[in-house]
Order: structure tokens, then sequence, then C-alpha cells
């Protein structure tokens, strides 16, 4: 085990009934890499990024984030403090403004104080350029917006670890940009990153290394010069050809 | 529109009863306010009011929280902490009433002493913990269906922002759920206020047993019993204008 190694998945099993989803899935992250995950719907994906902060239960192997393994006792408890997450249908909380979205897990979850809670929350919100929505509603905003509220959201936990789950795949397509600016910007500022998402161009911009799973298992990594130049696998070409050809 | 409906055929319904007055069949000089025997007559049935009123809200209290202890176990992922929860419901649900509220007000004295712990229950609250233990299972299932009804991403999303299990219902999933339930459990209240007649018959003074009492001296079932019946109404329908204000105010009239 290396010092700046974040994320360690070990032989990671899972299966929801007769379906196997996740069939001995091996990945190790480094502080500040950026890891891209792509695939064919049902391929596992999502599963895998959401058994890294207890979203998930796994049935066999192991995941540590950060030293902390996620089967001690009160382990994911500290795995969630340490990683955030974005998710393809933001989930921000309806019945508050967007900066009592911010607000309420550092208030409760950190116990800052409101003044502190709401400075730290116009900070993020200049981050992903939106302070004057700060008021709002959700219901609001539009989509992209909504979902760099929830990029901020979770920023304003401070964690070391951001996850996201297709970020972009609930969006019109003329708002797809904005969020992947906030995002390439995330990237640029050293955040270690693992995101699900079928975006290449973004990819190919701020990925480290693309991992290409297919039928529950890690098929093929690789730096995006790489795979996309040549791709080791038929399974992954034929992938990359579906969603490259337009 | 529907209210002032409802308040014409009330009023037309007690004009005709006033009508048939004059053939002999009904004796309305019981409830006549200007008799004096009419009038301490009216007091006196009146008089079941406060306790209704007092019975039912306790009752709906207690029930609402004992409904929640119940329903939120019944929600968890393990099948263990589920079981009390759904046994309770079960039971709880099965058993009419009447029989409970008997249970309550005469066994559970007696179980309670052979346990050690020699209780007295009134009817006052005999018939509270019986309305309350009996509503809550009513209760616990409204609060499971709007608590479920909240999208599984808000609580992912509360617990990825570091809020516990209870901050997360406090804060993220209660504030939205209470919208949705807030309709079935107004109706439950009116419930009670119409199972708190069945208080009577362990000698609880509200508004059915004083009707009971004046029948036996007076003997006009018809007219007192006619009264009772629009006393329910009266507070019934006075609950539910409360419940459209608080509805309104709530927003849980609008889509979202």
């Amino acid at each position: 085990m290396t010092a700046d190694r974040v994320i360690e998945i070990a032989s990671l099993n899972k299966s929801f009934g007769d379906f196997q989803v996740l069939t001995n899935v091996d990945l190790n992250v480094s502080l500040g890499e950026r890891i891209v995950i792509c695939g064919p719907s049902g391929s596992g994906k999502s599963t895998l990024i959401r058994c890294v902060n207890g979203l998930e239960q796994y049935d066999s192997g192991s995941i540590t984030v950060d030293g902390i393994s996620l089967s001690e006792p009160g382990g994911v408890d500290r795995v969630r403090a340490e990683v955030g997450m974005v998710f393809q249908q933001f989930n921000l909380f309806p019945h508050l403004s967007v900066i009592d979205n911010l607000t309420l897990g550092p208030m409760k979850a950190r116990g800052l104080s409101r003044k502190d809670a709401e400075a730290q929350a116009m900070e993020y919100l200049e981050r992903v350029k939106i302070p004057e929505q700060a008021r709002k509603r959700p219901r609001d905003l539009s989509g992209g917006q909504q979902q760099r509220v929830a990029i901020a959201r979770s920023l304003c936990m401070k964690p070391k670890i951001m996850l996201f789950d297709e970020p972009t795949s609930a969006l019109d397509p003329e708002m797809i940009s904005e969020v992947l600016d906030v995002m390439v910007e995330l990237a640029r500022d050293g955040m270690t990153m693992l995101v699900v998402t079928h975006e290449m161009g973004f990819a190919r911009k701020v990925a480290d290394r693309m991992v290409f799973m297919d039928g529950g298992e890690i098929v093929e990594t690789g730096t995006p010069a790489e795979v996309f130049e040549a791709p080791k696998t038929q399974r992954f070409k034929t992938f990359l050809d579906k969603i490259l050809q337009h | 529109m529907t209210r002032f409906f409802k308040i014409w055929i009330l009023l037309g319904a007690c004009l005709f009863l006033a009508a048939c007055s004059g053939d002999g069949t009904w004796g309305w000089y019981v409830i006549d306010p200007s008799t004096p025997a009419g009038q301490s007559n009216i007091w006196f049935l009146v008089g079941g009011f406060w306790a209704t009123i007092q019975l039912s809200l306790i009752a709906t209290v207690l029930s609402m929280t004992l409904g929640l202890l119940v329903a939120l176990p019944g929600m968890s992922s393990n099948r263990w902490v589920r079981l009390p929860s759904r046994v309770y419901i079960e039971f709880v649900r099965a058993i009419p009433l009447l029989p409970m509220l008997f249970w309550v007000f005469y066994g559970l004295p007696v179980v309670m002493k052979s346990l050690g712990f020699p209780i007295t229950i009134d009817a006052f609250w005999g018939a509270i913990i019986t309305l309350a233990i009996s509503d809550s299972a009513f209760t616990a299932e409204i609060y499971r269906s709007g608590i479920q009804s909240i999208p599984k991403g808000q609580t992912e999303a509360a617990r990825t922002v570091g809020l516990t299990y209870s901050q997360t219902m406090r804060y993220v999933i209660l504030p939205q759920a209470i919208r949705r339930i807030l309709p079935p459990l107004a109706n439950q209240f009116i419930y009670i206020v119409k199972m708190s007649a069945f208080a009577s018959v362990i000698g609880m003074q509200e508004l059915t047993r004083r009707a009971n009492e004046l029948v036996v001296t007076e003997y006009r079932p018809l007219e007192i019993y006619t009264l009772l019946i629009l006393e329910y109404l009266v507070l019934v329908l006075i609950i539910s204008f409360f419940v459209r204000w608080l509805e309104r105010k709530m927003g849980s009239d609008e889509n979202r």
C-alpha cells in the first residue's frame, strides 16, 4: 500500500439475487487521480462507485478509502465524511433554498455556525458560477444550474474524493457543458475524482485513466490516449464505436 | 362552494325535523331553547363537548407519536428490526375498538398489578389509551406510505453530505413527507372524534354519554340523538375547516 493511494478496491463481488452485478473488481486510485468509468448500461459502473461510499453493500471483497475500511465498525460514516457524491438526478432538497441545501450538511454534521456555513456556501456557489441563485428554490433553477448546486453542496463538506454518477445524463444537451466545465476546473484543482460518464470529450480532457466495464467486470483500463487510439479488447472497441459514431 | 352546500343541507335537515314537531310524533320540547327545562337539557348535552374534544386531541397526539415510533423501524432494511413493527400493526389493527376498550379499562389494571405496577385507570385515560393504541396502527401506515413516497435519492444525498439517520429524517425526509401525510392524518383525527363516542360505555361523560343519560330520564331518544348527531357534525365541520386552512398554509394542496 502506497501512501498516496486513497481508494483500494479488491476482489469486489456483488449480486442482486441471481444477477451478478460485480465480479472480482480490483481498482486502486491514487490521490489526485481522475478516473473515468464507462461501459454499457447494466455493466455495474454505477453500482461500483455507489459501493465506494457505502450506498450499496457488497457481498465479498474489500474497499478501503483513505485507510478506512468500509467493513470496520463506523467505517461507512467515516468514509462518507471524506467522499462527496453527485447524482444523475441531482437529488437537491426541494423544500430548502439553494443556500440551505449547501449549509445543511456543514451545520448539522460538522457543527459550523450558520454564518460560517453561509459564507462558505457562497464561496462555492461562486465557484460554480451561480451565487445569484442562492435564495431560490431548486425547482426554479435549470437542470444545469441544479447540478452545479449539487456539486457545490458536496464541496461544502470539503471531501477528499468526489464521485460522479452520470452527472450529465439527465441534462438537456445545451446544459451539459456548463456542468462539465465546473468538473474540469475541479480536476485542475487536483480533486480525486471517480466519474461515471459517457462524455468522451470530458474523459479525453481530464482523465488520467479510463476504466471500461462490461458485464460486471473491468474489461480494460488505460490512459485516454491509449484507449482512444487502440482499444485492446474488441468489447471496448465496439462500445467506443457505438458512442463515438455521431 | 362545497362548504356552503353542506351548511344548506344541514339547515334544510333542521327545518324538516322542526316541521315534523307538530304532529305529535316529535317532542322537541326536551331541547326547546325557549323553555328553562329545554335550556338546561341543552346545556347538559353541550357540556359533553369539552370532554370529547379533550379525549380526541390527546388521543390523536399520542397516536401520532406512537405511530411514528412504530413506522420508523418498520422501514428498516433489517428484517429483525422491521418485524416488531409489522407484528404490532397487524395485531392492533385486528382488534375491534370496543373489546380493546373493555380490556384496557377492566383488564389492564389487573395485569399491571400482577406485574408489580399497581395503577388505576379511570374512564378518561382508559379511553385515551385505547383510542391512541388502536389508531396508532393506522397512523403508522400513513407515515410509512408518506415517507416511502419521498424518492430514495433524498436519503442518499442527505447521507452523503454527512447527516445521520435521524438528522436525515428530521431535516430532509419528514419536512417533505408531512405535506403528503397531513390530509390522511386529519382524516384519522376526525375518525378519532367519532370513535371517542365509545368512551361512553365505560362511563366517560362526553357527548354520547350525556345524550344517553338524558334519554334515560326524558325518554325522547329521537330528538336527543338527532341533536347528538348534529353536535358531532358541527365538531367535524369545524375540524375540516381548520384542516383545509392548514393544508393551504403548508402547501399540501399543491402538486409539489
